[in-house]
């Protein structure tokens, strides 16, 4: 395993991964209803399955033959805040569901 | 070679949740933002996990991938399905459509769902 290679690409990816959460935050930010923040949180409990997956593969100890010692206890933390965001994202659905204002 | 392809999975992966960044940002309305963000973020994402499932097999983790793989399956299930629920909701609470929309099929069943709703609900401190 090129251990070498692998921590810049990680860079790289955490690098784009949060220049698409600003853009999520200009989103809900700026969205001019609230349905349009709602999409952006959505996406943004998304993209954070993606940190979680970029903060497993991250190389902190190699032991002696250069395999890194991923922490997967973080794919873990991955399943958890994929199940939560979706619950979250269905209370708001029902929510904006419920409340049938004229636009 | 595992590996390698890994790097390609997940780097094609990060180049599609970008993308779908880019739609939510540029696009019109909820609809087509929702459409387009919600499609490229989660294939996106499931490429990221596809990664970490080839990168920790390659790696000797395999717990690791087997983890990753089911987050893949959950965020194929669900990511569609929790879309689907805002989209209903903007249109039944009464969000336009943009200017240059061709065509609305869900008029007459939308204004059903809302005709069934109740009007008012019980006020706080009140008997019902």
């Amino acid at each position: 395993m090129n251990v070498a290679f692998l921590e810049p690409f990680l860079y790289v990816a955490m690098g784009v991964l949060m220049l698409g959460s600003l853009l999520c935050l200009y989103r809900i930010g700026r969205g001019p209803t609230a349905p349009d923040r709602t999409v952006a949180i959505d996406i943004l409990g998304t993209l954070m399955v993606g940190f979680c997956c970029v903060t497993a593969l991250w190389p902190h100890n190699v032991d002696a033959e250069g395999i890194p010692n991923f922490q997967d206890y973080f794919m873990t933390i991955a399943i958890a805040w994929a199940l939560t965001s979706f619950i979250g994202t269905l209370a708001l659905a029902k929510y904006l569901e419920g409340r049938c204002y004229d636009a | 070679m595992l590996e390698t392809a890994a790097y390609w999975v997940i780097g094609i992966g990060l180049a599609f949740d970008l993308f779908g960044c880019i739609g939510l940002v540029r696009l019109p309305d909820v609809y087509n933002r929702a459409q387009a963000a919600t499609k490229c973020v989660t294939l996106g994402t499931c490429m990221i996990l596809l990664g970490v499932v080839l990168l920790g097999f390659a790696g000797g983790n395999a717990p690791m991938g087997v983890k990753a793989l089911l987050c893949a399956a959950f965020i194929l299930l669900t990511s569609p399905v929790g879309a689907h629920a805002i989209c209903r909701g903007a249109y039944i609470s009464g969000v336009p459509l943009w200017s240059g929309s061709v065509e609305d099929t869900f008029v007459e069943r939308a204004k059903t769902i809302r005709d069934e709703q109740p009007k008012e609900g019980p006020v706080q401190g009140e008997k019902a």
